[in-house]
């Protein structure tokens, strides 16, 4: 239930950000979530993000399936346009509505039952699509709001709450998103605000498609000791193959720079991301290399979080479609119609 | 060649302008094109013509035929039987004979004999050696078999009269860019035409004569004038997953966007097409581009539709426009996939789950569905929800003639309720579902308009008029009583019924789609017979009040459509409370489309059943 509206509180001191809006500008409704929820941490951790960027919160668009996952638009950025829409099938809607309007930022909400299962068509074709979004897994391996089923995200041998195992491989979101042509693959943890509000930011500002599969424990039906999908598991599992920032363009000539950056990764729009070295030496632009990465952790029971695969020179689908420069919503009738005069010429091909 | 059927030796009733002729063919074999180039010949002789091609779910190898209505008093339905039989194809060669009118005629190849059995004594014989003439003039295999085709149009051209210079300039025009082809294909027609002159009397008894009945018309298909009518209506976005009988509107829209809607200054597309990986993500782009205020449609069939639903019921639940081509084809499930039907009137009428309803319109000829696909937006837009245009594979894949198109310049498009970020810096509150003007249709806001006004969330669950989620069962009921309000309010934007009289006679006929085609005919022949009837074409629904004042002030109404289950009769009675005893249906659902004929049969059967009715007492 999304609909209560949070009390508008302000800390006298709390800092506005660059275009004078404060954190509380960012947030949204009340979550109706349960109370330590990790989803509740990703909307946190996008209002966080969202701010510290100085987005201007109208010109997102949020759109979600259906699911617990699906909620989450709710409780962050209340002056941006929200799309809760059917399960399964938030990545066409996402693609129209940004086939629309190229200008606005696209953040696509869904879950592991929305998007590994009923959705998995329609998320493995959106990233074929190269749709300029930022895209969000909030993952917990199990159907929280039908109560605690399975879902295909769940690793074999992971068992539920009620003790039902999984008898299946599980569907990897992050490998599969690689395969299938995403320009931005990331994988965090709600419990990890360090590293997921820089990937959420240079997720935002990345052109074309970016894929955060983000592991967001479910403390109601699937956070026992046998899932793989909870906070004991996820922090004893943890491997971030190196420790991100990210820096917005206008923050760069200010910002001063850790002496341990292994590599700067520049975005379009001048933005950088630092990759920090934790151990391992990551190449984040190499595709083959991320999928043996990513599966050789999983073999050994851990999770490869962070920048997973990035490629900067890849077109959306703008780009792809050559579509002219001003969005379609804002065509109009002299834009679009050929007129009469045309018509009769084209009648006499009809004769 | 056998002697027995080498001349027309059975007296052919003379015809001049109003004949069938049926080309029986294999798919595959090129003759789509030929058959074409034949009618548009008559077409351009200004006689009324009207083909209907009747094909199937199949690339090569199975049969196929072409039926050609030729009728100088414009009849251009299907008539039953068949005056001139050109019959290509062994497998069908049988039944197709058998469905010649006596007098009537076969042309076929004479390079073979014709089976004893398939002789029949009632009709002439028009036997030519296709097979043979294309053998000694042509070397390449491939144009060996195809000019088979042409040759045939070049005897027929001479059988019945057809001015040979439109068949030159037709064969000009289609191969424009191509010019190697013209020669041989022109070669191909004079060998038909003259081996016809040199062994027959030509022409025959069947035979065109000149007319200037086409002036202002055009030969078109329908899915090519909807794919038009959307780059006329403003549609930039169509998504789309390839269904028969659908897929060529999305091929013509594209066709004309190639042509109309590249900027000029950068090259750039101002439109966008996506094929869909199915019909779910088809409507589900066209939605959430609707949603966020361009113009989008999809086009499917039957098997699409049904799973376009859950998509349906979250347009008009929460209130986003889109539209959608339902070029009605035979269901249930995939039944079959290449002919026509009206079968899909209650499923899209109240398509999806709980309590719903859609806007339907229903184009009757190419003409229509060109400005039925542009007023869809207009629709769409001014009522927030999706808007359905309820065609077939008869009106969508085949051409008819029809006046030509025509756009008012001094037309603009239709936005709807929509606030701009000044008119949002106006308003005190913005409520997304409030019903300010009394009329059930609430104003909505494009994202990204207003900083801090303006925005909402959208969504298929339940919502209050602010757009906020409730489970409180009375907030909800007033919502789905404004989407109600808004549906009676809909109805002023519709096209209205045609209607003939409203109460000139005791007998009234209802129709819609392509059931128009055969009912001038209908009417043209009861009223020799003495007798004559009132007629109403619905154009879309919800219905307009007149038609249930249509079916009070008759005795009694045929109610005409093209499925099993008498589908607009049964929403005639939920929608209009219409009393049943004063409806009588009349159905076909064989595939093909419903004749004249059976019609007037049925109509004409009724009739003792009626005086019966009428000496009972009331």
């Amino acid at each position: 239930m999304s609909y209560i509206s949070k009390p508008k509180f302000q800390h006298p001191n709390l800092e506005p950000n660059e275009i004078g809006l404060t954190r509380r500008d960012y947030e949204g409704t009340l979550t109706t979530l349960c109370g330590g929820c990790g989803h509740d941490s990703i909307s946190a951790a996008i209002i966080q993000a969202a701010a510290d960027m100085s987005l201007e919160p109208h010109r997102v668009a949020k759109i979600s399936g259906i699911g617990c996952s699906s909620k989450i638009p709710s409780y962050f950025l209340s002056k941006a346009h929200g799309f809760n829409s059917v399960h399964g099938r938030m990545p066409s809607v996402a693609t129209g509505a940004n086939l629309a309007n190229k200008e606005l930022f696209y953040v696509g909400i869904s879950g592991d039952g929305d998007s590994a299962s009923i959705g998995l068509g329609q998320f493995c074709h959106i990233v074929r699509r190269r749709i300029n979004m930022l895209y969000i897994v909030a993952n917990n391996g199990t159907y929280g709001l039908t109560k605690g089923q399975l879902s295909a995200t769940a690793d074999l041998g992971s068992k539920t709450k009620s003790g039902e195992e999984s008898l299946y491989d599980n569907i990897d979101m992050a490998t599969l998103a690689i395969e299938l042509g995403a320009s931005f693959v990331a994988r965090s943890f709600s419990g990890d605000k360090q590293q997921l509000i820089p990937l959420l930011q240079a997720g935002l500002t990345h052109k074309g498609f970016a894929f955060i599969d983000v592991v967001s424990p479910c403390v109601t039906f699937n956070n026992t000791e046998s899932s793989t999908h909870g906070y004991k598991n996820t922090w004893e599992n943890y491997i971030a193959l190196s420790e991100v920032d990210f820096v917005p363009m206008r923050k760069e000539i200010t910002t001063s720079y850790d002496a341990g950056k292994e590599k700067e990764i520049t975005l379009h729009d001048g933005s950088v991301i630092h990759l920090h070295k934790t151990g391992t030496n990551y190449d984040p632009y190499d595709k083959e290399n991320a999928l043996h990465h990513i599966n050789q952790h999983k073999k050994k029971g851990k999770i490869a979080t962070g920048l997973l695969y990035i490629n900067q020179s890849t077109s959306d689908l703008h780009e792809l479609q050559d579509t002219v420069d001003k969005p379609f919503n804002r065509l109009t009738n002299h834009d679009l119609c050929p007129g009469n005069e045309v018509l009769r010429d084209i009648n006499e091909t009809f004769r | 060649m056998p002697e027995l059927v080498h001349s027309t030796k059975v007296k052919a009733m003379p015809k001049v302008n109003d004949f069938v002729v049926k080309f029986a063919n294999v798919n595959g074999s090129g003759s789509a094109s030929a058959n074409n180039m034949f009618a548009k010949a008559v077409f351009r002789m200004g006689i009324p013509v009207s083909p209907h091609n009747i094909f199937p779910s199949n690339i090569q190898g199975l049969p196929t035929w072409y039926e050609v209505r030729i009728s100088e008093d414009s009849y251009l339905g299907r008539r039953e039987g068949v005056d001139l039989m050109v019959a290509m194809n062994e497998q069908t060669i049988k039944d197709d004979i058998k469905s010649v009118v006596p007098g009537g005629f076969v042309l076929f190849d004479a390079s073979k004999s014709l089976n004893k059995e398939l002789i029949r004594d009632d009709v002439n014989y028009l036997p030519i050696p296709l097979k043979d003439i294309c053998l000694r003039e042509f070397d390449k295999p491939a144009q060996r078999q195809l000019f088979k085709n042409i040759v045939y149009v070049g005897a027929l051209a001479a059988f019945l009269n057809i001015d040979f210079k439109i068949l030159t300039g037709l064969v000009s025009d289609q191969f424009r860019g191509k010019e190697k082809l013209i020669l041989p294909n022109i070669h191909a027609l004079e060998l038909g035409h003259q081996y016809a002159s040199e062994n027959f009397d030509c022409p025959l008894p069947l035979r065109l004569k000149a007319s200037d009945k086409n002036t202002n018309k055009v030969l078109i298909d329908g899915n090519t004038a909807v794919g038009l009518g959307c780059v006329y209506g403003g549609a930039t976005i169509a998504s789309w997953y390839p269904l028969t009988p659908s897929t060529s509107v999305v091929d013509s829209f594209g066709k004309y966007c190639k042509r109309l809607r590249i900027d000029p200054g950068s090259g750039k597309n101002k439109y966008s097409i996506i094929q869909a990986e199915d019909e779910l993500a088809a409507i589900g782009i066209a939605i959430g581009a609707g949603w966020n205020g361009a113009r989008a449609f999809t086009a499917s069939s039957g098997p699409g539709v049904s799973l376009m639903q859950e998509f349906l019921g979250l347009a008009y639940f929460s209130e986003v426009p889109v539209v959608l081509f339902n070029i009605q084809r035979v269901g249930p499930s995939t039944g079959m996939p290449t002919r026509t039907q009206q079968g899909d009137i209650l499923s899209c009428a109240y398509a999806s789950h709980g309590d719903t309803k859609q806007i339907l319109l229903f184009p009757s000829t190419p003409k229509e569905c060109f400005e039925n696909a542009a007023e869809a937006f207009d629709i769409a837009d001014r009522l927030q929800t999706p808007v359905i245009v309820m065609s077939d594979l008869e009106l969508g894949m085949n051409e008819q003639v029809c006046d030509r198109l025509v756009w008012d310049d001094g037309r603009s498009y239709d936005r709807g309720k929509v606030l701009s970020e000044e008119q949002l810096e106006e308003i005190e509150k913005f409520g997304r579902y409030q019903d300010v003007d009394g009329d059930g249709i609430p104003y909505r806001t494009y994202p990204g308009t207003h900083p801090h006004k303006g925005s909402y969330f959208t969504r298929g669950s339940s919502h209050d008029a602010n757009a906020a989620y409730t489970e409180d069962g009375d907030v909800y009921a007033e919502v789905m009583d404004r989407i109600a309000l808004k549906f009676k309010t809909a109805v002023k934007y519709l096209p209205e019924p045609e209607i003939s009289d409203m109460a000139k006679n005791r007998l009234g006929m209802i129709f819609l789609g392509t059931t128009l085609s055969a009912i001038q005919e209908v009417l043209g022949s009861l009223a020799k017979k003495g007798v004559v009837l009132d007629t109403l074409r619905i154009r879309a629904f919800p219905f307009h009040e007149n038609i249930k004042e249509f079916i009070d002030s008759h005795d009694l109404v045929y109610v005409i459509e093209q499925n099993r289950d008498a589908q607009l009769k049964s929403l005639l009675k939920i929608e209009c409370n219409a009393n049943e005893e004063q409806m009588h249906s009349i159905l076909s659902y064989n595939g093909v489309l419903i004749t004249a004929q059976h019609i007037e049969r049925e109509i004409l059967d009724s009739m003792p059943a009626l005086e019966d009715a009428k000496d009972v007492p009331a």
